[in-house]
């Protein structure tokens, strides 16, 4: 829409309204210390994470990228609308810069918000590459604030990319400490009865699934701002202020569920894009993600700022407080959840599975108070999964089967982003509301609803004991690209069938996040697909040029979860096309 | 100054759509990574019987490739210190490739050079995950003196807790043909089980172990370790460790 309205402007020979900010940015070998440990890693202007870039609605920036790596590198500026060859893909928006070499990207900016900057080389992001973004609206924020942090944390390994790759690719479980365990086995048998253990195992045994793959790297030091949990990176405050908090995660693989224990949050924006406010306890942001919330501090005491990981085995820590110094308690990392067979649904084909078999008297619904439902007490012994096909299972004739889940009642909250029974579905610590994608508004459309001109589907796929991740079942390098035309609006559908949760990121274009609130539906830059859903989102196709779209976890995409998407035609075909015949004409 | 006018830029943009298709095979070179590697040791151990034998024993993996097809080198040796002499030194190379969700097919050569005869075999087997988290491996041997044979491997771990691993193994050798020189019976000629406690001490790069290994010969070929003065059921307590690069 902006864009368009500086077209417009342009068009009519208004003066340009733009103002032109320059900054340079080195791309440096930096030493990285968490506090648990010091290691060598890649960082921008000799730091990790890189200064954060403060750039104005409406101007022309000008970014001198000088790479001092004996490496190629790249900075892609995640959630930004530019021009596709500013993108910073190698092989897909331009070659990458060499090693000694100075890049300029130049681009417009054409929206507000908080986003971040990355390198799309190898795994320099993971190892380091990377920093903020903020960018000042043209007009009024709807929304009142005293001072503002950004949050950007990330999940620091002590091993490298290149490393923690191949140690997947050798052993897909490799870095999983929160496996099921013979000790696990005697608790469960005393707690459900020894048969529903035994049952319960050897069920996921047979598929050869692990309960406890939520997590594909563990063993990280949750870093905020660049600061580990004992470093403890404190952002000061006066009592009575409003606080902007910018939370971007920036981890290469670690889905983090913060709170502030103490303080309501008011979730104001989405991926840059303003909502209507949401007042939460607790949200999940996903790989990738940034959401902006205000907290209301009226006390002069600490607060803690705790980011646990979605699977419980790590944890990023700062403090909100009046003076430097203080500190206030630290919470204890939750239970590690588990996955149920609902999140297996991809899995299997439940056209063989006989529901009325099932033997739910075994379910003890009364204890489900947590909100992960214990599929353990099932009995499944009577479901024949030796024959099970995958990809066809319909949570809707599930729940016709008798398999009803919404009767599971008992406070158990639903959402349509986690299968029903989920062992992923969040819940607030303390009770309270934990934000979901259903409670996303956007604040004011971006665009006029319209059909969708056609559907693409999506099937998120791959092979956890192979560690091969793919999209249609095809990696990246057996793929052709995904080809839209300029002016479509396409919906995409994502199925989801592997146990794993996928932060989807489409460069160039906004994903408008299909909540069901029509025209209030909110824009992002990455969607996550929980296990055994689909999600669906669309696509104003109104960017040419070719651009990346991927999961945002590091070692997904590299592994092949990766698209490049082709966007055919557009106003600028005509202006180039002529262009080359005049070339023609005088040659 | 530069106005980073849209339209002009995507206008140079599109003059640099030539090089952009150009770049098109780099691109997966770019954003995907098709290549790994990895060396590891399995076994790396001493042990010592109950007959007062004592054996260095290590069974060595390393490989190179892509999802689609790996190359492996497969080493395994027993040294056996009272004759001072390899009792056992084989090496397999090996292609890998997929053919289902969890099994993959395997070829290649397999040259045994220890004390005594040496042998060649072209082997063809069989590698992967069983339901139950079995780990199974199965190779099917034919030697250059026309001898062929069968091994087959199952690995089981149980997790005490997530750094303590209990890893249950067994082994069997079964023959079609007699091979006397090297000592093997037609038929069933040896099963070896081990069980071993570990501790993942450094990630899962270095891990301890202490263990038990039951060796028997049955047949001809326990005949034949009897007339060369060998017994035929040995117990070993064996101390080592799991290394992984
Ligand atoms: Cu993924």
């Amino acid at each position: 829409m902006t864009r368009r309205l500086i077209a417009v402007a342009l068009a009519l020979g208004l003066p340009a309204i733009g103002m032109a900010g320059e900054y340079d940015l080195t791309v440096d070998r930096v030493k990285i210390d968490t506090g648990d440990f010091v290691k060598e890693g890649i960082g921008y202007n000799g730091s990790s994470p890189g200064p954060t870039l403060r750039f104005k609605e409406g101007e022309d920036v000008v970014i001198n990228v000088t790479n001092n790596l004996k490496e190629t590198t790249s900075i892609h500026w995640h959630g930004l609308i530019l021009p596709f060859e500013q993108d910073g893909v190698p092989g897909i928006s331009f070659p990458g810069i060499q090693p000694g070499e100075t890049f300029t990207y130049r681009f417009p900016v054409v929206q507000a918000g908080t986003y971040w900057y990355h390198s799309h080389s190898g795994f320099q992001e993971p190892n380091g590459a990377y920093g903020a973004i903020i960018i000042e609206p043209e007009g009024r924020e709807p929304f009142r604030y005293d001072r503002e942090y950004v949050v950007q944390l990330t999940d620091k390994h002590p091993h490298s990319g290149d490393r923690i790759m191949r140690n997947l690719k050798s052993s897909p479980d490799y870095y999983n400490r929160q496996q099921q365990t013979v000790m696990d086995f005697f608790t469960e048998s005393r707690e459900q009865g020894f048969m529903a253990t035994l049952r319960d195992r050897r069920m996921w045994g047979q598929m050869r699934m692990m309960k406890a793959d939520i997590e594909d790297v563990q063993g990280f030091t949750g870093l905020i701002n660049g600061k580990g949990p004992e470093q403890n990176w404190t952002g000061l405050f006066k009592p009575g202020e409003r606080v902007r908090l910018r939370f971007i995660n920036s981890s290469a693989m670690t889905y983090f569920d913060i709170r502030i224990p103490g303080l309501k949050m008011t979730v104001v924006q989405a991926d840059g894009n303003n909502v209507q406010p949401v007042n939460v306890d607790e949200f999940r942001i996903g790989v990738a993600e940034t959401y902006d919330v205000i907290v209301h501090i009226r006390d002069e005491q600490a607060y803690t700022i705790f980011a646990e990981s979605m699977g419980r085995s790590g944890y990023a820590r700062g403090t909100l407080a009046p003076r430097e110094g203080m500190v206030a308690e630290v919470p204890e990392l939750r239970k590690a959840p588990m996955l149920t067979m609902a999140d297996m649904a991809g899995h299997m084909d439940h056209g063989d599975m006989d529901h009325g078999s099932m033997n739910h008297g075994g379910m003890d619904h009364g204890n489900m108070s947590d909100g992960a439902m214990d599929h353990s007490n099932m009995n499944h012994g009577s479901m024949n999964h030796g024959s099970m096909d995958h990809g066809s299972m319909n949570h809707d004739s599930m729940s016709q089967g008798g398999m009803d889940h919404s009767a599971h009642g008992a406070g158990m909250p639903e959402d349509p982003f986690y299968a029903s029974g989920s062992g992923l579905l969040p819940t607030a610590s303390n009770g309270g509301k934990f934000l979901s994608y259903s409670d996303l508004r956007a604040q004011s459309p971006l665009y006029e609803e319209r059909e969708p001109t056609r559907e693409i589907e999506m099937r998120l796929t791959g092979n956890m004991e192979r560690y091969e991740w793919s999209i249609n079942g095809v990696k990246y390098e057996d793929a052709d690209p995904v080809v839209l035309q300029y002016g479509e609006r396409v919906r995409f559908k994502f199925v989801n069938e592997t146990m794993m949760t996928h932060p989807m990121h489409l460069h160039g274009m906004w994903s408008i996040l299909d909540v069901g609130a029509g025209k209030w539906n909110p824009i992002k830059h990455v969607i996550s697909v929980a296990p055994a859903t689909t999600v669906y989102m669309e696509t104003e196709v109104d960017a040419p040029g070719e651009w990346a779209f991927h999961c945002h976890l590091s070692y997904h995409a590299a592994a092949g979860m990766f698209r490049k998407i082709v966007v055919e035609g557009g106003p600028d075909e005509e202006v180039a096309s002529g262009d080359a015949q005049a070339k023609g004409g005088d040659a | 100054m530069r106005t980073c006018n849209p339209w002009l830029a995507r206008i140079s943009a599109l003059t640099l759509m030539g090089p952009a298709v150009v770049l098109a095979d780099e691109a997966i070179d770019a954003n995907s990574v098709n290549a790994f590697w990895g060396v590891s040791a399995e076994k790396f151990e001493y042990r010592y019987s109950d007959s007062d034998e004592k054996l260095a024993v290590i069974e060595s993996d390393a490989w190179y490739g892509s999802d689609e097809l790996k190359f492996r080198w497969q080493f395994t040796g027993e040294w056996e210190e009272a004759h001072n002499a390899w009792e056992t030194l084989e090496n397999q190379f090996l292609a890998q490739t997929p053919i289902s969700e969890f099994w993959d097919a395997k070829a290649g050569i397999r040259i045994d050079t220890p004390e005594g005869p040496d042998r060649v075999y072209g082997v063809i087997g069989l590698t992967g995950l069983a339901p139950y988290w079995f780990e199974i491996d199965t190779n099917l041997y034919v030697s250059d003196e026309g001898d062929a044979s069968v091994d087959f491997e199952a690995e089981y771990e149980l997790l005490i807790t997530n750094y303590w691993i209990v890893s249950a193994t067994f082994e069997t050798l079964l023959a079609f043909s007699e091979d006397r020189e090297i000592g093997v019976g037609k038929g069933i000629n040896s099963t070896e089980m081990g069980l071993r406690l570990s501790y993942d001490l450094i990630d899962r790069s270095f891990s301890p172990y202490v263990g038990v290994v039951h060796e028997r010969k049955y047949g001809d070929t326990a005949d034949f370790a009897r007339a060369s003065g060998g017994g035929t059921e040995d117990w070993f307590a064996v101390v080592g460790a799991r290394l992984a690069f």
